[in-house]
């Protein structure tokens, strides 16, 4: 009983305002918060399994050649050693998010420093680790390779390509243009749980307790790394310790723990160590970006250019989507943009929270903050003035689109009609500035399914194989599946993470919540027909609340009208034409205060807010800590965060915590977040869009604009450390 | 080698490779899992408990060298339906998102309030003699060893504010 839907027309009927339990968007506490506060949620190394032995990986010291372990038979020896494995099938590099097959398998060949190309087994972690640091690689025809993206070959990415109307002309009549050249180093997602997977076999049946995002995509993609079916792979990740895409795609450390497990007949746990983290997942690339900005006298624009360069691993097709967000956030009627990809040998470049805007929208904003103060009007209204009534390129209309509002309301709150002008305010050792950046991200609805089952007692069990990285969707799946059948919150119980339950969408790309959770919603409604069936009314005369079914003036309980019987139903949706027939995004906009020091030049953050549109909200206070967390990132991208590769062999140089510097708590004052009321009929039935992402998109931007604000000096090179900065002053 | 533990409480007798650090002591040979690996280095607080009272990272020391010590894991400050008012704080002003720094925040945050009830100055503490207030500055300062990279910092902030208001 498949209730199949796809997303072809506007969904205007707007049934969860209807609802009478009134939890969708209601500001509740994560149900497994009580878990995850006590240590007894369980993250995927954290399984007791009988008979485990530990792998610990091993890197390629360079970065070419043909791989040799030469103390191999030594290492074999070494006490509690079980295995030195080299085999065919572990992964140069991680799948890329959505892959739905295996990545490039080459244990045998170094691509990059950093390659994890063996695993150690020993029968205890001590021993593991001893025998993979003891474990001599050398590296057999190594050669000069290409490590620097500025002097790589480049394959133009021709899908990305635009020309319109005439750029040139454009910049030459304006009287007021920009153009600028910005560079973004890399990122690393770092989340707090390194890649860890537990291997077991059952016959020819594989279980892996792993940590990932996207579990029916990783099944496959794990599948065909071992050569094995699908159907004997079963993927559990109830528990994600943060993804930020570095676990969309499978990681070498599942491959690895799977084949260890085979060969010795027992469940083995690899997980990579911090400094694998950083050296053999995946990085945001860096970025080279030029844009131009044309504007006439008011400040409107006629021009808008963007040219990107960023780089990956041969054999790698994943290019940042650095210009995703330009080609439809401002008008402009002459528009030219183009993406070139290098080819150049460090680690690989996938997907980091907001691949594409997080630092294509970044440069964008500053650029618009050049021109406003070239032009010499507000910042703020440079963007309103700009806002195009229709998509400036494919001339389609915008879903829901509260850009202006959030601008507006934005501005309100945080007082910027207070800003001062450049340099002009100083307090003590202090120079303070304002500044502030436009959010934007594409709204996308992926293929998705769960089953959602009313039982006898009353209560409802929702099932999917979607994940929650910290999200919130065992808080979300719940709430909608509450509302849609009248239940109290905590008479739902969400059940996430197994393969072996319905294929969800995934977490990434912003599109987890909607696309899973219009699933549940499918599925609730289907139960909702039956039930009306049941009680022979039509579905929409029946009103669901704790429990008990009104209708006809009549009030009857759930289990009454199930009479021991349960109702199960699988919600599925398809994306349909309304992702295509207009132009789906999420809007906002960021504000900050900084301090920046007028002697070391170092910059505080004082104050920060977001104002944020992104359809229906389904828990504030889960969606707010999305957002404290994308502004967060922006903190990171605009301050400290930047992977530092040798120029001599491309390896990341701070490959740990303490040298990759993400924010700290000290560095993030109370951010203050506000979500705007919207409802996107375009997007899906629920009006929800994504907003994971949205926090990031150009949050930096409002801090490099305010120190700009602050001390009259661009950083055009991020991120904006205080020997840049103060070099400037 | 042999070495003996108080664990929440309850005396643990380990037989234990020398090498075997008191983080995995704890999560390999006694099941404790709440304490979490984020670094293996001391870098990102994630294994966070307190020995005699005091907040350490327990990868960045061995089992052995803490013979007779009482350990304090997130385990031994509340359970999921006995929760200790910092744990039932970070439920509600939620401050955690995927959960996995989110033991070593609390132990870290435990001990944190004691070290400013015994008047420990910190980095930010106007003076050093006088006792500290706890202001978003001087949590957020004390705080600044547990890593979250969700970032719920406001909301730890929060959480602490409210579970240590509730205490006063």
């Amino acid at each position: 009983m498949t209730e199949h839907f796809k997303m072809e027309t506007p969904a205007t009927e707007r049934r969860l305002d209807d609802m009478a339990q009134g939890l969708v968007g209601a500001p509740l506490d994560r149900p497994e918060g009580p878990l995850k506060v006590t240590g007894t949620a369980t993250y995927a190394n954290e399984w007791q399994i009988e008979g485990m032995a530990h792998g610990v990986m091993v890197r390629a010291p360079g970065n070419s050649g043909r791989v040799i372990l030469a103390n191999r038979d030594d290492v074999a020896k070494l006490p509690g050693v079980l295995a030195v494995i080299q085999d065919d099938r572990l992964l140069r590099n991680p799948a890329q998010g959505t892959a739905n097959e295996a990545p490039v398998q080459s244990p045998h060949h170094a691509a990059y420093l950093g390659q994890l190309i063996a695993v150690v087994v020993a029968e205890t972690f001590e021993q593991a680790r001893h025998a993979a640091q003891s474990l001599q690689v050398t590296l057999e025809n190594a050669q000069m390779v290409q490590v620097d993206p500025a002097t790589a070959a480049v394959e133009p990415q021709d899908g990305q390509a635009l020309d319109q109307g005439d750029l040139d002309a454009a910049m030459r009549d304006a009287p007021h243009s920009v153009d600028l050249v910005y560079t973004t180093p890399s990122h690393s997602s770092a989340p707090m749980e390194p890649h860890a997977s537990i291997a077991s076999w059952q016959g020819g049946d594989l279980t892996l307790r792993g940590s990932y995002q996207m579990l029916k995509y990783n099944r496959n993609e794990l599948a065909d790394s071992l050569g094995i079916h699908p159907d004997r792979v079963r993927i559990i990740s109830p528990y994600v310790g943060g993804g930020f895409g570095s676990k969309l795609g499978l990681a070498p450390e599942a491959v690895a723990a799977a084949i260890a497990a085979q060969e010795l007949g027992r469940p083995v746990s690899v997980a990579l160590q911090r400094p694998q983290v950083f050296e053999a997942t995946m990085r945001r690339s860096e970025t080279r970006q030029r844009v131009r900005l044309a504007a006439d006298a008011e400040g409107r624009l006629t021009g808008l250019g963007h040219d990107a360069r960023v780089s990956n691993l041969p054999g790698e097709s994943f290019a940042e989507p650095v210009l995703q967000a330009s080609h439809f956030l401002y008008a402009g009627a002459n528009r030219r943009m183009s993406l070139e990809l290098a080819r150049l040998h460090r680690m690989c470049a996938g997907s980091v929270r907001a691949p594409g805007e997080a630092v294509g929208v970044t440069v964008l904003e500053n650029a618009m903050d050049e021109l406003a103060h070239e032009i010499g009007i507000d910042p703020v209204a440079l963007r309103l003035r700009n806002i195009p009534e229709k998509d400036p390129e494919s001339g389609k209309d915008y879903s829901s689109r509260r850009f202006r509002e959030a601008l507006e309301s934005g501005a309100e709150a945080f007082g910027w009609a207070d800003r001062p002008g450049v340099k002009e305010r100083r307090e003590g050792e202090w120079l303070i500035g304002y500044g502030m950046a436009s959010a934007a991200r594409v709204n996308v609805l992926m293929e998705s399914q769960a089953r959602v089952t009313l039982l006898p007692d009353g209560t409802a069990r929702v099932e999917t194989d979607m994940t929650d990285i910290g999200t919130g969707t065992y808080a979300i799946l719940g709430q909608i599946a509450g509302d849609m059948l009248g239940l109290p919150r905590d008479r739902v119980e969400v059940v996430l993470g197994d393969t072996t339950l319905p294929p969800a969408a995934g977490s990434g790309g912003s599109w987890g919540a909607s696309s899973s959770g219009t699933s549940v919603y499918l599925a609730c409604e289907a139960i909702r027909r039956q039930l009306a069936q049941r009680l022979e009314v039509d579905e929409h005369d029946l009103t669901l609340k704790d429990g008990r079914a009104t209708y006809a003036n009549q009030v009857k309980s759930l289990s009454d009208i199930l009479q021991g019987d349960e109702i199960a139903k699988l919600g599925h949706v398809k994306p349909g034409d309304t992702s295509t027939d207009v132009r789906q995004a999420t809007f906002g906009a960021y504000f900050a205060e900084v301090a920046v020091h007028a002697a070391s030049g170092e910059t505080r953050i004082r104050r920060m807010h977001g104002s944020f549109a992104a359809g229906r909200i389904l828990n504030a206070k889960t969606a707010r800590s999305q957002c404290l967390g994308g502004m967060t990132f922006g903190i990171g991208i605009a301050l400290t965060e930047e992977l530092a590769f040798d120029p001599r062999d491309g390896h990341v140089a701070n490959h740990n915590l303490a040298e990759y510097h993400i924010p700290v708590n000290a560095d993030v004052p109370q951010l203050t977040v506000e979500l705007l009321e919207e409802r996107d009929d375009w997007a899906n039935p629920m009006q929800a869009k994504g907003i994971g992402e949205l926090g990031i998109c150009g949050a930096a931007a409002a801090i490099t604009n305010a120190i700009h604000n602050a001390t009259g000096v661009r950083v055009r090179d991020y991120p904006a450390t205080l020997d840049k900065v103060i070099a400037g002053m | 080698m042999q070495t003996n533990l108080t664990i929440n409480g309850t005396p643990q007798r380990l037989e234990l490779d020398p090498r075997t650090t008191l983080l995995d002591a704890l999560r390999h040979h006694l099941g404790l899992t709440g304490s979490k690996k984020g670094c293996d280095h001391g870098q990102c607080g994630a294994c966070t408990v307190m020995v005699n009272g005091r907040r350490i990272n327990a990868c960045l020391t061995l089992a052995c060298m803490h013979d007779g010590d009482e350990v304090t894991t997130i385990e031994g400050i509340g359970q999921p339906d006995n929760l200790s008012p910092l744990q039932q704080a970070f439920v509600s002003e939620d401050g955690f998102q995927c959960g996995y720094c989110t033991p070593g925040q609390i132990c870290s945050a435990t001990a944190m309030l004691e070290e400013v009830r015994n008047g420990w100055p910190s980095h930010v503490t106007d003076d050093l003699d006088g006792g500290a207030d706890l202001t978003t500055e001087e949590i957020s300062e004390r705080m600044s060893g547990n890593l979250c990279r969700c970032s719920a910092y406001p909301n730890i902030v929060e959480a602490i504010r409210k579970a240590a208001g509730e205490n006063a």
